[in-house]
């Protein structure tokens, strides 16, 4: 098999019983307790609140600006800085995805186009948000760097079909994405 | 060294023709002449080859194949050979490897395919091969039955050392008809130039240029047109040579593949159909050695496009009036419909045109049905074509044989119906999955006159459209079954999707309406299904007798001695 070993760091003694780790994390938990019954908990500073807790008065007031940077919401396709549409059709993501809401209809690049080293684009590219559940496979699986999972946690639909976003949608909320890897120019 | 057994394995294999090889340690007998990749093979130790196939000569060009090997000690003058407690030699092995595709086994050789030596010369090769692989894998129809991404998940190094330029070469190029070649991914194991050259006698492509900028051409002037260039696709371990048919279709590892056989002439070509969901993407042909080695050919590759196809009758299509156009159904009105209707013909005034293309149990249905109609008037439809000295062969339909056998009919009296459609003397015709328009020779005119028309077909014709009733059969790939093909070999259908729409398939529908019409013969309205349908006509008929769905086997069985022979298959024999 062709692998490349990871080297596992080793663990000590100290690290094996646990102990250590379990206090560290009980020193957090009074911590935030401590700061709770003060006042000065994470609510006050971030969300306006009252202080006690870490709660969020939704929808007044929103997590977009709270999120972090690793968040998972709704998978989108983007482009490269080159404006291309990164996407070659290759399904990785629809073989992986474990909730099979991914369907792609391959096809060639439309002549013409300039991307005739990319030969391959989807048709058509559907991924359908009721059958989603923000795994993150398809943008760790992709080999193209196209799919990623944007910061969208909101999503409200009042019909099944709207929950279906088709390729058109994909890219104009993915936009354009900066520092991928250039493929497919005409050096390669 | 300890007592000698009696009869050295030596002397045991060599009076079975054979000799004694040691592969990883284990001890084999295998015929004289096998070649060692073979023999590999076939003790389940896998030898990975790029260029060896075994239908064509040996290249020896790829090199993937290197195994160690070693032979007993060469003899010093008047010495005798020494034996160990098992009867064998000990080997002495050779410090560089060979390669397993061009070496044939010998007495006493020992193979090693673990050892550091051939797992050193494994990776080698492929770095090798890989410094100016593309890896385009993503848009590549081969990604997922790709050799060389194969061999280098499983021998390769997982890193590559080489930091300089690709070479560059011809990309995305049409070379035919139904083939494109990209250069830069090909391995130049040549499969396909000895393919055209052996196999199909057209010398199209070759090998052009010197060094690393080496590349598969067709030859000035020249194209891959031949009806066989598609199995070049198959051939190509890699995705140098790709199909225009499935280009960017699907990627293979979402289909399924169900083995079956192709139904477009009597050869009955082996086949596998590749699915997903309900859907037909593509056809390869599957080994058989006595039926058509590891080919086919590409017009009835392509001839597929139909089971998926808008012209597909999905629900049961009934004419309530004259004049009126045919209106969708459910099955039991329209069975019961159809047998009230045929309770008002008479016999004599009846005739029934079969296809050859049905399987042998549906023509034993068609036989029930005829002869609980008191129907004399019965026929199939024969159909010929120009044998083309490899595959296809003269006769188009794949069950003539069946036909012949189950309902001793071989068209003779086709000619008769067609003449009693044209007088008047037939005023009711049951067609079963024959557009009759066509070969039959019987115009849509003289449709429009009868009385009465029922069809079974699986697509809209000129037949269907004249129709007073439509009952929705199912294509080959939809069904089970067995035929009989040229040589007399029986082999079997299988299932690769569900009958689509309310299609339902030709052996059911037959025996529910002899059912209805008031047969009561258990031999054939008990049939639950084609498997049973087999072992009744196992009773009855000579030549299928002990036959069963399991002993058929994929390979299938000869029953019938025909003096049919298919010459590639002849061609192939006679080089051996």
């Amino acid at each position: 098999m062709s692998y490349v070993p990871i080297k596992r760091p080793k663990f000590s003694f100290l690290d094996k019983i646990y102990v250590v780790e379990l206090v560290k994390g009980l020193i957090i938990t009074f911590k935030h307790l401590a700061l709770s019954l003060m006042g000065k908990s994470r609510s006050k500073k971030d969300f306006n609140g009252k202080g006690v807790g870490a709660c969020m008065p939704f929808p007044e007031q929103r997590w977009d600006a709270h999120l972090p940077e690793y968040y998972r919401g709704a998978p989108t396709l983007v482009r490269g800085e080159d404006g291309r549409e990164r996407c070659v059709s290759c399904q990785l993501c629809e073989f992986i995805c474990p909730a099979r809401a991914i369907t792609v209809t391959p096809g060639p690049v439309a002549e013409g186009s300039g991307l005739e080293k990319q030969e391959k684009a989807p048709a058509e590219f559907e991924i359908d948000m009721l059958r989603c559940i923000y795994c993150g496979m398809c943008q760790e699986v992709c080999p193209e760097q196209a799919i990623f999972l944007s910061k969208e946690y909101l999503i409200t639909l009042t019909d099944r079909k709207d929950a279906i976003r088709n390729k058109a949608q994909l890219y104009k909320l993915g936009g354009t994405r900066k520092g991928l890897v250039n493929k497919w120019n005409q050096y390669k | 060294m300890s007592k000698k057994p009696a009869l050295l394995p030596k002397d045991e294999a060599a009076a079975e023709g054979k000799v004694n090889v040691q592969i990883n340690g284990k001890w084999y007998r295998f015929p004289k002449g096998t070649r060692i990749a073979d023999a590999c093979n076939s003790v389940g130790v896998h030898v990975p080859c790029f260029c060896y196939h075994p239908k064509l000569s040996v290249a020896g060009s790829c090199r993937m194949c290197l195994v160690e090997q070693g032979m007993p000690p060469r003899l010093a003058p008047g010495a005798t050979p020494t034996y160990n407690e098992d009867g064998y030699q000990t080997i002495q092995w050779m410090p560089r490897a060979i390669i397993a595709c061009a070496n044939t086994v010998a007495e006493n050789m020992g193979i090693r395919t673990d050892g550091k030596l051939c797992t050193e010369a494994r990776r080698g090769v492929l770095e090798f091969l890989l410094t100016n692989h593309p890896l385009d894998c993503p848009i590549c129809d081969q990604a997922g039955e790709c050799k060389l991404q194969e061999y280098t998940s499983d021998y390769g190094s997982g890193t590559h050392r080489f930091t300089e330029s690709k070479t560059k070469k011809g990309k995305n190029l049409s070379i035919g008809p139904r083939v494109n070649l990209d250069q830069e991914r090909c391995v130049l194991c040549r499969r396909c130039v000895r393919f055209m050259k052996e196999i199909v006698g057209e010398e199209v492509l070759g090998v052009v240029g010197r060094g690393t900028h080496n590349a598969i051409s067709c030859y000035p002037g020249t194209q891959l047109d031949s009806n066989y260039s598609m199995n070049v696709v198959d051939l190509c371990p890699v995705g140098a040579l790709t199909s225009k048919d499935f280009r960017f279709k699907m990627r293979v590892w979402f289909l399924k593949s169900t083995p079956t056989i192709d139904v477009n002439c009597g050869t009955g070509t082996n086949i596998n159909i590749w699915t997903r969901e309900q859907k037909v993407y593509r056809i390869t042909p599957r080994q058989n050695d006595e039926v058509n080695s590891c080919w086919m050919p590409d017009s009835h590759r392509l001839n597929y496009k139909y089971i998926n196809a808008p012209e597909r009758i999905l629900t049961p299509l009934v004419k309530t009036d004259a004049k009126a156009p045919q209106r969708p159904s459910t099955w039991d009105a329209t069975l019961n419909l159809v047998v009230e209707q045929l309770h008002k013909c008479a016999p004599v005034e009846v005739a029934i045109i079969a296809s050859a293309r049905m399987t042998n149990e549906e023509l034993y249905m068609a036989r029930a049905l005829a002869r609980q109609l008191g129907v004399t008037k019965f026929d199939i439809v024969p159909r010929k074509g120009e044998n083309d000295g490899m595959l296809i062969s003269e006769d188009r339909n794949p069950n003539s044989n069946g036909a012949k056998l189950i309902l001793n009919k071989t068209g003779a009296g086709l000619a008769t119906i067609r003449r009693g459609v044209k007088n008047g003397s037939i005023r009711s015709l049951i067609v079963l999955g024959e557009d009759v328009t066509q070969e039959a020779g019987i115009p849509a005119e003289d449709l429009a006159e009868l009385d009465y028309l029922l069809v079974m077909a699986h697509s809209e014709n000129a037949t269907t459209k004249a129709a007073d009733v439509v009952l929705p059969g199912v294509t080959f790939a939809e069904k089970y079954g067995t035929m009989i093909n040229v040589a007399g070999r029986i082999q079997r259908l299988n299932k690769a999707i569900e009958p689509l729409g309310e299609a339902r398939s030709e052996w059911s529908i037959m025996r529910e309406l002899t059912e209805l019409l008031g047969c009561d013969c258990p031999r054939v309205i008990a049939c639950p299904s084609p498997m049973m349908i087999l072992e009744e006509m196992a009773l009855e008929f000579e030549p299928m007798k002990g036959l069963t769905w399991g002993n058929i086997g994929n390979e299938g069985k000869v029953i019938l001695d025909t003096g049919v022979t298919i010459p590639l298959i002849e061609r192939e024999k006679s080089k051996k």
